[in-house]
């Protein structure tokens, strides 16, 4: 549905955007992170046709949005960064306004501004002006705004900054459950929201794309993803310790905790983290160590966040 | 054509929600009124025409119409709902136009309010009600210059006040380029081709000649010119400004 090639954007010397390529299919939800001024919202703004790009091309279905912009943005519901709206207009007035623009009218409209005001639970505010709403309901009328024609592409930037946890919660399963259907990318700095919510995840920094993948994959590469984290009710560490290392695969010990009595085994190169958990579990048996836990580590995402985008550790991971 | 039409439509019922379009409106007549009345001496000229009343319209559009087309832009950009208007499938040249529309029709609905007058010098004497049409028509035409002028400076900033004092800036130039006092003044050094070239792009010498009655064609070309010359320089400018 979506798909950006070589995107590149200048603003005078200063390259916000360099080389972006990605697709979205439908059915995909696509997360977007990146540290602050990594060029997330300007890649979006291009792709919603506000920017134009310096160089490079973008295709929403099979329009391209350069040369076709019109059809191109009737498939794009888009929510702008801080989700602005008409503050003089009341939430039913302005989602009325929005269904008319994208050719809504008469009963369609008047179906599709219930349709989202039950969506995005705006019901008791719908005949207050916008300005009189708190942050969170400005947000989700602005979210709503992006849905009212049901689109095929959503382009969410920050859906769920500023909004409490049971709004955050709500609005994340909402994009879960569009994205069956639909091809959605939306930008975050929360990562539980992308393992909560993304097929796949893009980590961009400083103008280019540094990670693509769907978040297991990204989780994967922590330094801790594979890693065996035992855990015992009691046990003399050193004796444990010694223990655990001998058991075939295991390259590393070490102890993070001693009470409840904590350690965390790292596998060779080459060998499962399974094979060498199943070994470590006929260890503790055989041994009757008084086993608490045994689970092999996904990794994090903030761990690899981090280690990609903190510019001392930018050949750390490599 | 509908985008168009839905923008107007919603920025009609932003001005009517806000007080600009009813503070407009009001101050508009009040000054008016006083102008035509208290300094024109309408009743005392005894004469049955409203040229006490429309001279002053350039100098009250000087001031008055900026206020109302200071917004049209800015205030977009400051609210970065500009952002949603051209995400969605409208080409900014529809945004442009439907915006401008709204304002011209505020302001049109505020000079045609004036229609008490109309009636008072009918009342009283036998006008050439076929000069008091022109000068209607000539009236609003100018308000639109004046309101493209608005759009286009408001365009070029996120400041209404920037925005407002521009577009004055531009219209008093407009105005002044072709009133007699500057005329005459340039007169006395510059070549009369120079003179008369620079008064042509003047409001006033269009306005004044439309205020005999005739609606010469040239007149009404140069009014049409000043608005789409504006609101080009708009899509420039914002096409500019979403460029980077």
């Amino acid at each position: 549905m979506i798909q950006v090639q070589n995107l590149r954007k200048e603003f005078g010397p200063k390259v916000a955007v360099n080389g972006v390529s990605f697709t979205v299919e439908k059915g995909e939800v696509l997360g977007f992170l990146g540290p602050n001024g990594a060029g997330k919202s300007t890649s979006m703004r291009m792709i919603t046709g506000f920017i134009p790009p310096t160089e490079g091309s973008i295709k929403v279905g099979t329009y391209d949005m350069l040369e076709n912009p019109i059809p191109a943005k009737r498939l794009i519901g888009y929510l702008p960064e801080n989700a602005p709206s008409y503050p003089d207009m009341t939430v039913s007035g302005f989602l009325g306004f929005c269904a008319e623009m994208r050719g809504l009218s008469g009963d369609a409209k008047k179906r599709a501004v219930n349709r989202v005001l039950e969506m995005c639970f705006l019901e008791n505010v719908k005949h207050q002006s916008v300005e009189t709403l708190s942050k969170g309901y400005r947000h989700r009328t602005c979210f709503a705004q992006s849905i009212i024609h049901d689109p095929e592409v959503l382009i969410l930037d920050e859906p769920t900054d500023g909004l409490d946890p049971n709004q955050k919660h709500e609005v994340r399963s909402l994009i879960k459950k569009m994205g069956e259907t639909k091809a959605i990318i939306f930008s975050t700095h929360i990562l539980e929201e992308v393992e909560a919510v993304c097929s796949r995840a893009i980590i961009i920094d400083r103008g280019t794309i540094v990670a693509n993948g769907t978040p297991r994959d990204l989780k994967m590469r922590s330094s801790q993803a594979g890693a065996i984290t035992v855990k015992l009710v009691d046990g003399d560490s050193a004796a444990v310790k010694a223990k655990i290392a001998s058991v075939q695969g295991v390259d590393e010990v070490s102890v993070i905790s001693e009470r409840p009595l904590t350690l965390r085994a790292f596998p060779k190169k080459n060998t499962g983290s399974d094979d060498v958990a199943r070994a470590i579990a006929e260890l503790a048996f055989k041994e009757r160590l008084p086993l608490q836990g045994l689970h092999v580590e996904e990794g994090r995402l903030d761990e690899v966040f981090r280690s990609i985008t903190l510019p001392d550790n930018k050949e750390a991971t490599k | 054509m509908i985008p168009t039409l839905t923008i107007a439509k919603r920025e009609l019922r932003g001005y009517f929600a806000s007080p600009v379009a009813f503070v407009f409106i009001v101050i508009f007549l009040l000054l008016s009124g006083f102008f035509t009345f208290m300094l024109a001496r309408f009743f005392e000229n005894g004469q049955a025409n409203l040229n006490a009343f429309f001279t002053w319209h350039p100098w009250l559009y000087l001031f008055l119409v900026p206020a109302v087309g200071m917004r049209m832009w800015s205030e977009e950009r400051r609210l970065g709902t500009i952002e949603l208007l051209l995400t969605m499938p409208v080409t900014p040249w529809q945004a442009i136009v439907g915006k401008f529309l709204a304002s011209w029709v505020v302001v049109a609905v505020a000079v045609l309010l004036t229609f008490p007058i109309v009636i008072t010098v009918n009342f009283l004497g036998e006008p050439d009600n076929g000069i008091i049409l022109a000068g209607y028509v000539g009236s609003i035409l100018m308000a639109g210059a004046y309101l493209a002028i608005s759009a286009m400076t408001s365009a070029m900033t996120r400041n209404q006040v920037v925005s407002f004092i521009l577009a004055v800036v531009i219209s008093l130039f407009l105005i002044l380029a072709g009133y007699p006092p500057v005329t005459s003044l340039l007169t006395s050094w510059a070549p009369t081709w120079l003179v008369e070239g620079v008064a042509a792009f003047s409001v006033m010498t269009h306005f004044e000649s439309i205020q005999k009655g005739v609606l010469d064609s040239r007149d009404v070309i140069y009014f049409f010119s000043v608005i789409a010359f504006s609101l080009f320089t708009t899509s420039v400018i914002i096409r500019a400004h979403r460029a980077g």
